[in-house]
């Protein structure tokens, strides 16, 4: 097999607190994510998942273990990796859409008719167009969640990540967006790593998928490798059986979760 | 019928506020205190349309609107770039928040004796006191500002490419635009107390001079002419903060997306 684009090395993130004790929400994380592939990273709320793509990121360094990209190990925010988050608060309000997909090329100096022109290009991809003057506080979550999603592609990073990208949207604009996210990765096949803790969204839309541990101490209990060809209907056998595999391994984490919130 | 409904909804309202503000006073005046003390709207605005004829009505005005203007622009360029800082910096914050949370509590009247041993009764001593009586509230804001932006605003902008100093000039700042406003707005109506207060120890000409010339000499219509003409310039450029905020501003929102 190639040599994987990122690669966690027993990563453990432990959290200092001032009062009380220190919190080790991960613990010798390892896990490699292949170049051009759809990695979902699933497990239960409070498991560490925003934690592992924060450090990817670069937003947060590791207390231990290291983070590879491409064989570098990762210091710092970098326009190799794009990061759509979850809400629309990274939304630059007082640039219109195509001034906030511009953002990372007008960083670099493009040229303003050049930024123009790939800015308009991935507002068509993610279906903005005719949107473009707009201000974020006039669209909606998913148009949003559009701007942030053609604002990274724009920028043409190595690798997307995506912490929960589509949670604080509707049930009908959720399945709308995650079934334009898959053809968009069909057309850009970008390297994705999308964390979730939605089973039926990652089975819909995940290469593969890492089952994390309840926290603290969390790690990768499990990855699934997801083998359906074009559309994935909800009601298809293979997809039901890929969901209920998924379901099994999940499931004692949510409870352990669950049981240490209370 | 619609855009007149919204005018009404609008303007309607105030002009209807306004207006049975000076019946009241009217009616007050006529037959509540019925006193040379308190003289009617119509007594006060022939006064006023006089005083503003002969020239000298507007001699105040300008006399303090110069001095407010002048305090509170250099206050305001003053303390933006300090606000900034103290909001991006811990440790400058650290460093002059013993200044800021120390002199923001001697208030400017307070400070009236000390700016006229040092400057004088001239302009300077009144454009200190504006200066730092606009100084503190402008910095507050500025600060709070910068430490309200989205965390993911800075982070969305890391990993976009965008340098640290990018980040300052392209999302920090434009972040922070209405707490700047903001604070510029309250400084402003302070401005007005200090600079009556101020000019009521210590000046030649302005509306607080024109208020003690009033006292001094018993003309009570000129007092209130005085007081009517602060009110409105105050009103007027309130109204103008409150406009820009919302028009340039409305957007510049350092929380929202």
């Amino acid at each position: 097999m190639a040599k994987p684009l990122v690669s966690f090395r027993d990563v453990g993130k432990t959290y200092r607190s001032l009062h009380g004790a220190d919190y080790p929400a991960i613990e010798r994380f390892s896990l490699d994510i292949e170049v051009g592939e759809f990695f979902c990273l699933l497990g239960p709320s409070g498991c560490g998942k925003t934690t592992v793509l924060k450090m990817l990121a670069g937003f947060e360094a590791p207390t231990s273990g290291q983070i590879l990209m491409e064989g570098r190990e990762v210091t710092g925010a970098s326009r190799d990796r794009g990061v759509v988050f979850q809400g629309d608060d990274s939304l630059y309000g007082w640039l219109s859409a195509v001034e906030n997909v511009e953002f990372g090329l007008r960083m670099r100096h493009v040229e303003k008719a050049a930024r123009r022109e790939r800015a308009m290009r991935y507002l068509e991809l993610v279906g903005l167009r005719g949107q473009e003057q707009k201000y974020p506080a006039e669209l909606s979550g998913g148009m949003k969640q559009r701007i942030q999603i053609a604002r990274v592609l724009a920028n043409e990073p190595a690798m997307l990540l995506m912490d929960e990208p589509f949670a604080a949207l509707d049930a009908q604009t959720r399945s709308l967006m995650q079934a334009e996210l898959a053809s968009i990765w069909r057309t850009t096949r970008t390297t994705v790593l999308f964390i979730t803790h939605d089973i039926d969204e990652a089975v819909t839309l995940g290469g593969r998928i890492g089952v994390m541990r309840a926290g603290p101490r969390s790690d990768v209990k499990g990855v699934v490798e997801v083998s359906l060809n074009g559309a994935r209907a909800r009601t298809d056998d293979t997809f039901l059986r890929y969901y209920k595999q998924v379901y099994e391994m999940i499931r004692d984490e949510v409870a352990k979760s669950l049981a240490r919130a209370e | 019928m619609r855009l007149a409904q919204r005018v009404w909804t609008g303007y309607g309202g105030y002009a209807v506020g306004f207006a049975s503000l000076f019946v009241l006073w009217q009616l007050a005046s006529l037959y509540l205190v019925s006193s040379v003390l308190f003289p009617p709207p119509t007594v006060v605005f022939k006064k006023g349309l006089a005083l503003a004829k002969s020239g000298v009505l507007f001699e105040h005005l300008w006399a303090s609107l110069q001095r407010i203007l002048a305090g509170f622009v250099a206050g305001s360029l003053l303390g933006i770039p300090i606000g900034l800082a103290m909001g991006s910096f811990r440790p400058v914050r650290k460093l002059l928040e013993p200044y800021t949370e120390f002199l923001r509590f001697i208030p400017s009247v307070a400070m009236i004796t000390v700016a006229v041993i040092w400057f004088g009764i001239g302009e300077a001593s009144k454009i200190f006191l504006i200066i730092y009586t606009t100084i503190f509230i402008v910095i507050l804001n500025t600060a709070a500002g910068v430490s309200a932006i989205a965390p993911n605003k800075i982070r969305a902008a890391e990993s976009l490419g965008a340098s640290r100093a990018q980040i300052f000039i392209h999302v920090a700042l434009p972040a922070t635009v209405p707490y700047i406003l903001t604070g510029m707005r309250l400084a402003m109506a302070n401005s007005f107390t200090t600079i009556v207060a101020a000019e009521l120890i210590a000046a030649n000409d302005g509306l607080g001079k024109m208020l003690w010339d009033g006292r001094l000499f018993m003309l009570v219509d000129e007092i209130f002419v005085s007081l009517v003409t602060l009110g409105i310039l105050g009103f007027a450029t309130d109204r103008m903060f409150r406009w820009s905020i919302y028009t340039f501003a409305g957007r510049y929102s350092p929380t929202g997306g």
